[in-house]
């Protein structure tokens, strides 16, 4: 209770003092895991409608994989993006190992799968709803995706949280990929295992909670500029 | 004005899962009538307009337009038995064929308040369509329907869930729309509502088209036996 | 707030500001707490940007043999000098050396507290079946403590139950001892630095089979062309100089001085 206790007021005191550490890792944090988050969503929310509404031949196993992929250890993912862009592997003349973009690569790869399955989830129960009505107005299948994805945002910014969820919280991929380096690669979650590694519990508890704060932030935010609670609306 | 476009069927038949489900042969659907298919429920109503249409497929047999293919889909319209209301307001669902056709803003702007009008509706603009009651969301969709001026109309039982006078006022903007020109397809239990407002009358019975002839005609000498007996208020089968 | 714009223009741009160098080194050496004296030193001398990978020595040497690291800083005599004679390196430079110590439970279980020789002290640990966490990770600690063990004619391998190797870091698997009640073998400065002692002690240090010599190999440029060689001199210049010499030796924690300097000037070689 005591260290809990610690981690809080070191938490309060980093903040107060706009620590510049404490600011730079954070905005790495949000650039990697934001960055990942656009780029899979942009990937991520066509793919799962366009699967909702499309049928052909291996649908069911593309659906099967897809939502396979999901339970893809993160651990693991970063371990084979690492042999990738190792200069001892096919990619490694990028020179992207140990960059906070083979975070971003990493992250994209581990909340793509996460996306795409609760965004066709959706799309699903949606196009059901809608699939007389669209085939009788004659739509296109453009058209038809373009009025899933507007109609059915909610459920699609619901999935893209999640995505960030993922990705804000996550460690074992970034700090395999990125080395979390000073200054150059370190970010919440690894500077949180790192000072756990040293055994500076206060100082990690205090990162934890500016993660935690972090993350309720920006969901929070999302919520409030996309008036999904507002009343009337849907 | 035109006529309006004609859709045939041939040799048409609907087997599902090995039962045939409709085997209606040759049928055109043509003139400026309003007609009303009455039946016993399974009878295959709803896949004869699915059909004529163009959204349900077809085992045997062809469907055919007077017109291009493309020209064909976009003059007809289809009013389900369960109005299906997009999750957004009012205005926006009347809005959404014309969207479609990519007109410009200021014509859509007009007919929506033109149409939200015709259909009693027009303070009800920006509410949200899904928590309309069931008379004006089947208001609504038939608004929807009918607001790109279709040359044919489909409904499928509209005023099936609908108090009295949804379904009179539904009955009201079914007149209006087959008096300036709408060929009007529509099925219905109802044996009043098909007196009230059909041309002619299509009898439905296990998939094949029994009867089929003037309302007038029909109504006071059905050929068939089984035909009189539905009309009695039989169950038939 | 504009710290805080400049920090974000800073994180955002993808090119680094003067010349990077890319360093593999061993936990052991980072959790001393040495590289946040020398790091902003070595910048300020020579404005080189050093990007420190805190792995264990085995990972080093395996960045340095892919080419993903610029040069390396270990404590693995027999490793390196294998390391330098298949070419991954072209040489192993001396820098400085500390020495290791052996932790344990304030209670000494098994009195290793006034033995003789390291190798007696383990030999004690191992009858007595105390707790005790390796490394296990193939670390510069980790071959010190394997050879500690087969200098008193034991084989790690047939250790059971109360020998527990966690492959981890030195301040991760201090934390473990700490959590344990266990014996650890670890370098001096690691365990001054060391955040979270709980009820640990260090019983037994000295012997000289515990010194800890820490080295600089520069990545084999005709190997891997892509590395900043230049980078990677004066670097190594950097560690043997003087000024090195000042912050290594004169390096504190608490009252302690736990490195000490001994870099030579470098052989006539061609």
């Amino acid at each position: 209770m005591n260290d809990i206790w610690t981690g809080l007021t070191s938490a309060f005191w980093l903040i107060v003092t706009a620590d510049a550490d404490l600011i730079e890792i954070a905005l790495r944090s949000l650039q990697v895991s934001v960055s990942a988050l656009l780029i899979a969503a942009c990937v991520a929310l066509p793919f799962g409608t366009w699967l909702a509404v499309r049928r052909f031949r291996f649908r069911r196993a593309t659906i099967a994989t897809m939502n396979a992929l999901m339970g893809l250890p993160p651990v693991v993912v970063g371990l084979i993006v690492y042999m990738l862009l190792s200069r001892s592997g096919p990619f490694g003349v990028f020179g992207l190992l140990f960059t906070p973009t083979a975070m971003i690569i990493a992250q994209v790869i581990i909340i793509t799968p996460l996306i795409a399955s609760i965004t066709h989830q959706a799309m699903r129960e949606l196009w059901a709803e809608y699939h007389d009505l669209l085939i009788s107005l004659n739509t296109s299948r453009s058209q038809r995706i373009r009025t899933l994805l507007w109609d059915g945002r909610r459920a699609l910014l619901t999935a893209t949280l999640a995505g960030f969820g993922r990705a804000i919280g996550e460690v074992g991929a970034i700090m395999i990929v990125g080395g979390n380096i000073d200054h150059a690669t370190r970010v919440l979650t690894t500077a949180i295992a790192l000072e756990t590694g040293k055994g500076d519990f206060a100082l990690a508890l205090g990162l934890g909670f500016v993660l935690i704060a972090l993350a309720l932030l920006v969901n929070y935010l999302t919520h409030v500029l996309s008036r999904t609670e507002r009343e009337g609306r849907w | 004005m035109t006529a309006p476009m004609t859709i045939s069927l041939t040799d048409a038949k609907v087997v599902r899962r090995g039962k045939t489900i409709l085997d209606v042969g040759a049928f055109t659907l043509d003139g400026a009538g309003l007609s009303i298919v009455l039946g016993p429920n399974g009878s295959g109503k709803t896949t004869l307009l699915k059909v004529l249409h163009g959204v349900a497929r077809l085992s045997e047999g062809t469907l055919d337009w007077s017109v291009p293919e493309d020209a064909a889909r976009r003059a007809q319209a289809y009013v389900f038995q369960s109005p299906v209301m997009l999750r957004r307001n009012v205005r926006q669902n009347l809005a959404y064929p014309l969207q479609l056709l990519k007109r410009p803003k200021a014509e859509v702007a007009v007919k929506v308040a033109d149409w939200a009008a015709r259909i009693g509706l027009a303070d009800a603009l920006d509410r949200p369509a899904p928590r309309l009651s069931g008379g004006e969301k089947q208001k609504l969709a038939l608004g929807r329907a009918l607001i790109r001026q279709p040359q044919v109309l489909f409904l499928d039982e509209p005023c099936a869930n609908l108090d009295g006078r949804s379904t009179r006022e539904i009955e009201a903007l079914l007149r209006e729309a087959h008096a300036s020109g709408t060929r009007i397809i529509m099925s219905t239990h109802d044996l009043g509502q098909a007196r009230r407002l059909a041309t002619d009358v299509l009898f439905l019975l296990n998939g094949r088209i029994h009867e089929h002839g003037a309302a007038k005609e029909i109504f006071a000498a059905p050929k068939h036996a089984e035909t009189r007996a539905f009309f009695q208020g039989d169950i038939v089968e | 707030m504009i710290r805080i714009l400049a920090l974000i223009a800073m994180v955002w741009s993808t090119s680094a500001s003067g010349d990077t160098l890319r360093l593999a080194v061993t936990t052991s050496f980072h959790n001393s707490g040495l590289s946040d004296v020398l790091l902003p030193a070595i910048k300020a001398d020579t404005g080189l940007e050093v990007h420190l990978l805190v792995v264990g020595t085995g990972q080093a040497l395996r960045l340095g043999q892919a080419g993903d690291v610029d040069a390396i800083l270990v404590h693995s005599r027999t490793a390196e000098e294998a390391f330098v004679a298949d070419g991954h390196a072209t040489h192993r430079r001396e820098i400085m050396y500390n020495d290791f110590v052996l932790i344990g439970p304030q209670d000494d279980p098994a009195a290793v507290q006034g033995t003789a020789s390291a190798a007696d002290a383990f030999a004690r640990i191992a009858t007595s079946e105390s707790a005790f966490v390796s490394r296990g990770d193939e670390s510069g600690t980790h071959k010190k403590e394997i050879s500690l063990w087969q200098a008193a004619s034991l084989d790690p391998q047939s250790f059971r139950g109360w020998y527990k190797p966690v492959g981890a870091g030195m301040g991760a698997s201090l934390n473990t001892a700490a959590g344990l009640d266990a014996y650890i073998l670890s370098d001096r400065a690691s365990w001054l630095n060391f955040g979270n002692k709980a009820t640990l002690a260090m019983l037994f240090s000295g012997d000289p089979a515990l010194f800890n010599q820490y080295a600089y190999l520069p990545v084999n440029p005709d190997r891997h062309p892509h590395v900043n060689a230049k980078a990677v001199q004066t670097l190594e210049v950097w560690l043997t100089g003087n000024r090195a010499e000042q912050l290594v030796n004169g390096y504190e924690i608490g009252t302690e001085k736990p490195f000490h300097f001994n870099a030579q000037s470098p052989a006539v070689d061609p």
